[in-house]
């Protein structure tokens, strides 16, 4: 800061005294605390006895002798790659319906909004009973038309997770705004060119829709994995206590980094997880971007 | 029928090339979309409605009717009496007052920090500011798994467990993603405001309180709300960190009915409710700040 002027100096002192709470925050609480989790990762450290250096053991065991932890990221992997690609579906579908002239539109948009706002455990514990094998009203109703052994959905370890993704599919229907803002970006005469081109309304929606949309569908695919690897607590709530689930069916990477943090106070050994996981959705994100140039169509690019 | 009453403001468009194909003529074909679409709003409006209507219906039945086969919908009678019921089965009077301090704690510190630290980035120079944000741009790329293990040891080492301070003190230090939704509102507050402030002699500190804050109001409503509702919803942390049942919160205490032997499904949806409750009055009240908030939110991209 030597050669600045006065003005400017207090200026830069007035720069860093502003943004001194966000410095100090990531500091404390996000830098620090990934140097220290880094370093966990290589220990055995449990709370009670003392830390010891133990390389890479901790990866060692998790890749090559801990089944459970392969089981954990199936699971997540299971739970990203469909509910990831259905959330993306269900908020176009309804940006789509909403973006059409049909009465009640903001009716219909306050309905949809609403799984938006409403989360935390009573949206769950209301699934945990929308689900009740014996008593819900889905069952009932595969019963009333017909289906005899209907799923027992949370008690079943085949069907723990498929409903975990129906109710995600519920909470993804308050994603259509932001495609609904993106669809009304597009330019009308796009579609009133191909409309003189004889263009069918399908074929109109995978030629001009879908390409003007991608970078928001992009950005939601990046976010949505993002938050699909992190899903778990659902899963603390809806299997009580976080067991995991019938046969481990539920048992999501982070529920099982959970239980070995706290429950066991493994701290090392979960350290190592989260490391595990960073690196995971790094990558994934990485490889999505790589992907992104060959459908990722951005307004301004020089068209290929 | 509502659909027919609807003008066609958007029949020019697609009139050129329904000609061609509706043997209809447009204004037909146009309908015909347009009932399409409607009645699949209708539907999956209604998928979307379900869970919470089930849960009303579930609030106010007596416990005979919980487990009727196949369900009963509208109960008879209706029992209103539960929600007084379940909220004075556990102390959820006490609960309430716990989320809402902690909630209007933690909106505060989120606001303060997060518009202060925007300022900073957004309209003041200083060697290495770029850099910073971008490290702030990319801790937003970070797990939360990732320092939930080392942020409850550091806690626990200054015995902050079992106290508030793990869950409100770090909102007072600027969290990355709202610090970047005030800074860029920031960035479109024109500079020639705080430059004629700072020109008579104004204190930058002056400046973004009388100048910016009041500039960016829907902004910081938007902040609010959001903050506001992931505090009253949050739920793993205070269940890691609060240990004292007079401490819980309400999203902890809803466990109180599934701990029994048996679950009392009238109680729970009743308190569930209740829990709910604030989250969409608020909803309903400031439905254009939760809109706003969420286009912003896709506005990030690129």
């Amino acid at each position: 800061m030597a050669g600045m002027s006065t003005l400017r100096r207090r200026e830069a002192i007035n720069g860093y005294l502003f943004i001194l709470p966000w410095l100090l925050g990531f500091l404390l609480f996000t830098a620090g605390p990934m140097l220290f989790s880094l370093y966990a990762s290589f220990t055995n450290y449990d709370v009670t006895t003392r830390m010891r250096w133990i390389g890479l053991e901790n990866y060692q065991r998790l890749l090559f002798d801990d089944s459970l932890f392969w089981t954990s990221l199936g699971n997540t992997g299971f739970y990203a790659l469909f509910s990831v690609p259905l959330s993306v579906a269900v908020g176009l579908l309804i940006a789509v319906l909403l973006n059409q002239k049909v009465p009640g539109q903001r009716v219909f948009r306050t309905i949809f909004f609403l799984p938006k706002v409403l989360s935390g455990v009573a949206v769950l514990l209301l699934w945990l009973w929308v689900f009740n094998p014996e008593f819900g009203p889905i069952n009932s109703f595969l019963r009333f038309i017909g289906i005899q052994n209907p799923p027992l959905w949370f008690s079943d370890p085949i069907w723990a997770k498929p409903a975990l993704v129906i109710m995600s599919m519920w909470g993804a229907a308050g994603g259509f705004i932001i495609y609904l803002a993106s669809l009304q970006g597009i330019p009308k005469d796009l579609y009133e060119a191909a409309m003189i081109d004889g263009a069918k309304p399908i074929t109109q929606f995978w030629k001009i829709t879908v390409p003007m949309m991608s970078p928001t569908i992009f950005f939601k695919l990046i976010t949505g994995v993002y938050a699909a690897l992190q899903f778990w607590e659902a899963a603390l709530i809806v299997s009580s206590g976080g067991t995991g689930g019938p046969s481990y069916s539920t048992l999501f990477y982070g529920l099982y980094m959970w239980q070995k943090a706290f429950g066991e106070y493994q701290m090392g050994y979960a350290s190592a997880m989260a490391w595990i996981l960073l690196i995971i959705a790094l990558t994934v994100t990485f490889i999505q971007f790589i992907g992104a140039k060959r459908w990722v169509h951005y307004e301004g690019e020089a068209s290929r | 029928m509502t659909v027919q009453q609807e003008p066609l403001s958007s029949a020019p468009v697609s009139s050129a090339a329904d000609n061609r194909r509706a043997p209809g003529g447009p204004r037909a074909l146009d309908m015909f979309w347009r009932t399409i679409a409607f009645v699949l709003l209708a539907i999956v409006g209604g998928l979307i409605l379900f869970p919470a209507v089930w849960m009303l219906s579930t609030a106010l039945k007596a416990d005979t009717q919980v487990y009727a086969n196949p369900p009963i919908w509208i109960p008879n009678p209706l029992r209103w009496d539960n929600f007084v019921q379940a909220w004075t089965q556990a102390p959820f009077t006490r609960y309430t007052i716990n989320t809402t301090l902690y909630a209007i704690a933690v909106v505060i510190g989120t606001i303060l920090s997060c518009s202060l630290a925007a300022y900073g980035f957004a309209k003041l120079r200083f060697p290495g500011r770029d850099a910073l944000f971008t490290v702030l741009l990319a801790t937003m790329m970070i797990p939360g798994m990732v320092t939930l293990i080392p942020q409850y040891i550091l806690f626990s080492r200054i015995h902050w467990v079992g106290t508030y301070l793990p869950l409100v003190v770090p909102s007072y230090f600027a969290g990355a993603f709202f610090t970047f939704l005030i800074r860029q509102h920031y960035l479109s507050v024109p500079n020639e405001l705080s430059e004629a402030a700072r020109v008579d002699g104004a204190t930058e500190f002056w400046i973004w309180r009388k100048v910016m804050l009041p500039l960016s109001k829907p902004v910081i409503a938007t902040v609010a709300i959001f903050t506001f509702e992931g505090a009253w919803e949050s739920y793993v942390g205070p269940l890691l960190y609060l240990n004292d049942e007079r401490l819980y919160t309400l999203q902890v205490g809803l466990q109180f009915f599934r701990t029994q032997s048996q679950v009392q499904w009238q109680f729970l949806m009743a308190a569930s409710l209740l829990v709910m409750l604030p989250v969409i009055v608020i909803f309903f009240l400031f439905q254009r700040y939760f809109v706003q908030g969420s286009a912003l939110n896709g506005a990030v991209k690129g």
